[in-house]
């Protein structure tokens, strides 16, 4: 029988022809490494790299799908300015030439620099490249700069960093290779995606056991051995009975607890002491390090009195209470957990959590005994932070990992700090089978990277005084002015969201608009989609873009004048832009996943990874880099120009090579391949050929430590000396987890009107300080919940992100749109039954703040008192350059119009300290991170009159000069014959 | 015996993420079985051929919940019903490796194939108007310029938990013929006598036995800070009340 594929293989076939070049995917921010095949300069194929450490050799459903990306309609091609006369929203633009958009950014740029660079705002979405857009930032001398973590999962690194030094995802996770029993809370699918799925399954095939706890179950739970059902933002509920159990029944690693975290610091207890609540101090032993002091007290139960922590021949009491010979009572801080949990007990969490209290202590048991009764040992010496040499390391096999699901609810910072503790009470911290560190993680605690501490910190043409994001310590690293008022426009760092580190990015908007607290002139957004999935309270943001004043001086102008935004793809956002600046795809641009931002570490030591160009740019397309490298040579940013002004960097690459942190520091974006000849690795001289070694070895560079500098890494005497040599840390002292916060604990006191610090929250917000500060974990519900009539909404409403999609990246991506053409809400079939609501019913999705009309789908997999759905599936028509009856625009939707970016006024916002018209945002009174998931609603059924169509609906947004119009109604693409 | 390649596919560890299924895509609609059409690619109801989907449904009631992902593709019957109805042959069964293939020149694109077909694995391009399925990647797995570890199905290769196992199921000692006996591997729908070369491994649970001397040991570390002392020897006692 002839064999008609075989012979048509040989005339078809690719490999034969087709030119293989490596570099780093960018379908979601998972940074894997792939192999673009090309035919006829088109791409063929892209796969894994099996080379590449991250993912060897797979790819996942976003991955194999570049091509479409590559070639998708909605690329934009030229940079584009609003026509003049035509209304923001109108979508009306024409053509200009880089030349001219320079030339305008540039005057206008200059402008706002000379007299208040505050009136600069940068905010970026997923962009993985905030060491660079934070430098420009910084270098132009505007605090308006931050990345979407603000939005996104800032409780999980804030939470986790002032805790254990390191947070999951980029900075550390699960030990799936020696765990045995693996613990994932919450929606954490998307971080990170095929490593974690790697690790799932290996972990799955050698025995171990996987429980899930999430309200849904869908992607990984679904293999899970157990799934838990509990309702959204109840996780701290559980955490804290977990530790209830596992402290009652002494379940938890008491010598871990003793030797490296600060369960037995005494804290003074005295009622009417100025410094209660603080860990008393031996006064008489010298500082070297007033950042990380290490001068607290033991009490050692060795000579039953008060000894010097930490020392070796010591063993301090983790429970009891004390008298110090001053007559201070005491109690050790492990004490004070146990008295914190005392009435969290697994009953308790029942009612809040809807998880039986059997199947809670059953939970907490599994984790006790397995983490207690199958230790890992480890024949590797190692040497910890007091000189004590060990012979073996040992190991807890019990992994967790969280993300989202735990984040975005406005109690999460305190929930991922019980997450972090409950890990440390097992002993799991960076050791085999539990949590890892990734480098540069982990961190003094916190890290010492400040913002300015005031306004004098923003002068016009000079660099900032400090990063723009930081990490305080105590109340005087906040941001604010004299009487108290944020200098940043997101109120980042200030008494309303005190340790926001990453930002508020999810109020940018609507603060410019308001003017709270001040106007900014030009905005310019890249990569995030703040006119539709990216904000909460969509359609009054679109409404805040639109505004204009309407008296005084500037009426007529806009409230936010200048919008910038920088994208590769015509989206919602881009409608609302005064200059569109057109970026490439990452098939087309250099890139750095840098140890200065996000890298790709893992366990075993520092990686960062590059991409290079595969392709040439499309159109006039520019990488966003070369735009901000262009931009900063104009502009004269001191780190951009040399001694005499001129322009110091040719281009992007050319920066990323002769960068340095300090002159002649040695560090610089790229670790790898440094030094003259490439010699040198994480400290060196500019290497001239350090792009080409990149792009000879996978563009990846990965360093191996040697195992005894590859566990107990917040204590390792000799990893801390080789992270000191090589700069990656400032100093080397030990970094002991914080059972008990003294971060938070100088903010309340500050509240409380007492402490070292010198800074007093503003009266109204005493309170709230006072309140979320608490140096404890503890449970409230969310803050919208708090003020909710959950009578009316008796429902949670959430969403993820599906395996197949990154946010509202693919909706444009031919073949991944098939898998997610329009999104349902998904019900539980008794809630659905409740409300006459049959499957695949249109209904209404009603919250205190509005309503959209959707499709209801039968779920089993959905706790009873949860919705759910996909998110940023649903579009406005014409946008991504869909048609317009495509089913993202008519069928699906956005649950952000059910979602708040401020608390409900005026009464819940007032108990937390909102004076009228500055309303407080949405997020976590700590951090504030997005309350994304802390919505309520209610559900009923459409009528029969109704159209099927979703609900808001939006103008049409129309294609752009320079873009394709889409008039095929079929597409067969086979690359190198371009149809 | 001679040779039958088949997937076997792990259920136990899909967790559905569609990377067999945009792989499969990109990798044949511009090789030797393409294209791979899709008709309104950026319009209403976009659809299109693939040879490979993933259909996910929901077994139970909550909160007895399995939430199961289901990847599909041609199962290379060893008795494929696809075969005797076409009329023109081209719809065939190689005897060298068992894949089953379509022949496009002969190809007329009657469906009798897909009627046939208890698995609705052949997807007709209505646009080259020939039936089109998995071909197991026939034209990556005997590629002597491809390195010997990638001779295989482009599902296989991307699939981030190693679900998709590839080989010859007649082979006692191949990797899938292992993994079908340890695992308790089946065919779908044995009743229809196809006997699908493919496999589906179940999924399997692991579960922790605790026993209650586990929760009262010796080394309860509450025992070191004085939290589970003896009680005081002077409280009361049976010693004080009864002789006995």
């Amino acid at each position: 029988m002839p064999n008609p594929t075989v012979t048509q293989t040989a005339a078809a076939d690719s490999s034969v022809r087709s030119e293989v070049k490596h570099t780093t995917c960018y379908m979601c921010a998972c940074r894997c490494g792939i192999r673009v095949h090309l035919r006829e300069g088109e791409v063929r194929y892209i796969d894994g790299n099996p080379e590449h450490p991250l993912n060897r050799g797979v790819i996942c459903a976003k991955g194999a799908s570049g091509i479409m990306k590559q070639y998708s309609p909605a690329r934009l091609t030229r940079p584009l300015m609003r026509k003049p006369g035509s209304a923001r929203g109108d979508n009306q633009f024409e053509e200009v030439s880089w030349d001219e958009a320079f030339n305008l950014l540039q005057e206008r740029l200059a402008r706002i620099r000379a007299t208040d660079p505050k009136k600069f705002a940068l905010f970026t979405g997923r962009d993985q490249m905030q060491a660079l857009t934070g430098l420009f930032a910084r270098q132009f001398g505007t605090p308006n700069y931050a990345a979407h973590g603000g939005f996104c999962s800032v409780n999980m690194a804030a939470g986790m960093i002032y805790t254990i030094g390191g947070s999951f995802w980029e900075f550390g996770g699960p030990d799936l290779e020696r765990a045995k029993l693996f613990v994932m809370i919450g929606t954490a699918e998307d971080h990170h995606s095929n490593p974690l799925k790697i690790a799932i399954s290996k972990f799955k095939r050698s025995g171990g056991r996987f429980i899930s706890i999430n309200p849904v179950r869908t992607g990984y739970s679904a293999i899970a051995d157990e799934w838990v059902p509990i309702k959204p933002g109840t996780d701290g509920a559980l955490l804290l009975a977990l530790t209830h159990e596992i402290i009652h029944t002494g379940l938890y690693d008491r010598e871990f607890l003793a030797r490296y975290t600060n369960a037995g610091y005494l804290i003074d207890t005295d009622p009417t002491s100025e410094s209660r609540g603080m860990p008393v101090r031996d006064a008489s032993r010298h500082e070297e390090i007033p950042e990380y002091p290490r001068n607290m007290l033991w009490w050692n139960r060795l000579s039953e009195q008060p000894a010097p922590c930490h020392q070796p021949e010591a063993d301090p009491y983790l429970l009891g209470q004390f008298t110090l010979a001053d007559g201070t009572p005491v109690k050790p801080a492990f004490q004070l957990l146990l008295e914190r949990v005392k009435d969290y007990t697994p009953e308790w969490a029942e009612g809040i959590t809807g998880i039986p209290a059997a199947t809670i202590r059953r939970l907490a048991h599994e984790m006790g005994v397995t983490a207690r009764d199958q230790k890992i040992e480890l024949p590797i010496a190692w040497t910890d932070s007091w000189g004590t040499e060990h012979e073996k390391i040992t190991g807890n096999p019990v992994a967790f990992h969280a993300m989202r699901g735990l984040a975005a609810h406005s109690n999460g910072f305190q929930t991922i700090r019980a997450l972090a503790i409950l890990m440390s009470l097992l002993g799991t911290i960076d050791r085999p089978g539990g949590f890892r560190h990734k480098a540069p993680f982990p961190r003094g605690i916190p890290p010492l990277a400040k913002t300015p501490k005031g306004p004098e910190g923003v002068r016009p043409d000079t660099p900032l005084a400090g990063l723009a994001l930081g990490w305080p310590g105590n109340p005087d690293d906040l941001f604010v002015d004299a009487d108290n008022k944020p200098v940043r426009i997101d109120k980042a760092f200030s008494w309303e969201y005190p340790l926001s580190v990453h930002g508020l990015m999810h109020n940018v908007i609507t603060n410019a608009w308001r003017g709270d607290p001040y106007r900014i002139d030009t905005l310019m957004i890249f990569m995030a989609n703040m006119a539709w999935n990216s904000s909460m309270n969509t359609m009054e943001v679109r409404r805040m873009l639109n505004d204009r004043d309407k008296n005084g001086d500037g009426a007529g102008e806009y409230k936010i004048p200048f919008i910038v935004v920088c994208d590769a793809f015509q989206s919602e956002m881009t409608a609302f832009a005064d200059l569109i600046l057109p970026d490439t795809t990452y098939l087309e641009r250099h890139d750095v996943m840098s140890m200065l931002d996000r890298p790709i570490s893992e366990f075993e030591g520092p990686v960062d990874s590059v991409r290079v160009p595969v392709l040439p740019p499309t159109g006039a397309c520019k990488p966003f880099q070369e735009v901000l490298i262009e931009l900063a040579g104009r502009l004269k940013l001191p780190a951009f120009v040399n001694a005499d002004g001129s322009r110091k960097y040719r281009d992007y690459p050319d920066f990323i090579v002769n960068y340095e942190t300090e002159p002649g520091s040695g560090i610089g974006f790229l670790a790898g391949w440094r030094g003259k000849g490439g010699e040198k690795f994480m400290q060196g001289e500019p290497n001239p050929r350090q792009w080409e070694m990149y792009a000879k070895n996978n563009c990846v560079f990965q360093l191996k430590l040697p195992p005894s500098y590859q566990y107990m890494r917040n204590w390792n005497k000799g990893y801390h000396e080789w992270a000191q040599r090589t700069r990656l840390r400032r100093h080397a002292d030990p970094i002991v987890i914080q059972i008990y916060s003294e971060v938070l604990q100088k903010f309340r006191m500050a509240a409380q009107g007492r402490g070292t610090s010198k800074r007093r929250p503003p009266a109204h917000l005493a309170k709230r300080v006072e309140t979320y500060f608490d140096p404890l974990p503890f449970y409230y519900e969310p803050l919208e919940a708090q003020a909710t009539d959950t009578h009316r909404y008796p429902l949670n409403a959430i969403t993820q992100r599906p395996m197949a999609m990154y946010h509202s990246w693919d909706s444009q991506n031919a073949w991944l749109r098939q898998i997610h053409a329009h999104n349902y809400l998904f019900v539980n079939p008794a809630a659905a039954r409740a409300q006459g609501i049959a499957d695949d019913d249109w209904i209404w999705v009603e919250s205190m703040w509005g309503k959209v009309r959707c499709m209801a789908r039968y779920s089993e997999a959905v706790e009873p008192g949860t919705v759910w759905t996909w998110n940023a599936i649903g579009k406005a028509p014409g946008a991504w350059n869909l048609a317009p009856g495509a089913n993202e625009a008519g069928l699906g939707f956005l649950l952000n119009h059910l979602i708040s970016d401020e608390l409900p006024r005026p009464a819940q916002a007032r108990a937390q300290g909102a004076v009228p018209g500055r309303p407080l945002s949405n997020s976590d009174p700590v951090t504030g991170q997005a309350g994304w998931y802390d919505v309520r609603v209610r559900i009923c059924k459409a009528g029969a009159d109704e159209a099927e169509q979703s609900w808001p609906q939006v103008a049409a947004v129309g294609a752009l000069p320079g873009m394709d119009r889409v008039r095929n109604t079929w597409l067969a693409f086979v690359a190198g014959k371009k149809k | 015996m001679s040779k039958q390649l088949a997937l076997v596919i792990d259920l136990n560890v899909c967790v559905g993420c569609h990377a067999c299924v945009t792989s499969c895509k990109e990798w044949n609609t511009s090789g030797a079985a393409g294209f791979l059409s899709d008709d309104r690619p950026y319009g209403r109801d976009p659809t299109g051929t693939f040879f490979n989907r993933v259909q996910t449904f929901e077994v139970g009631e909550f909160p007895h919940t399995q939430t199961v992902h289901f990847p599909k593709s041609c199962l290379h019957c060893e008795d494929p019903p696809c075969v005797p109805v076409c009329p023109t042959g081209a719809s065939y069964k190689r005897a060298e490796d068992g894949i089953v293939l379509v022949d496009y020149d002969k190809c007329i694109g009657c469906k009798y194939c897909s009627w046939a077909c208890p698995y609705g694995a052949r997807e007709l391009d209505e646009h080259q108007k020939v039936m089109k399925k998995c071909t197991l990647c026939v034209d990556r797995i005997y590629d002597e310029h491809l390195p010997a570890a990638e001779r295989k199905p482009a599902c296989v290769m991307a699939c981030p938990t190693s679900a998709r196992l590839f080989g010859d199921v007649h082979d006692a000692e191949s990797a899938v013929s292992r993994a079908i006996r340890d695992a308790g591997g089946y065919a779908l729908m044995p009743e229809w006598g196809t006997h699908p070369a493919n496999h589906y491994l179940p999924r399997r649970k692991t579960e922790i036995t605790l026993h209650r001397d586990e929760l009262e040991r010796v080394d309860n570390p509450l025992k070191i800070d004085g939290k589970l002392p003896k009680p005081d020897v002077k409280a009361p006692s049976l010693d004080d009340s009864t002789t006995w």
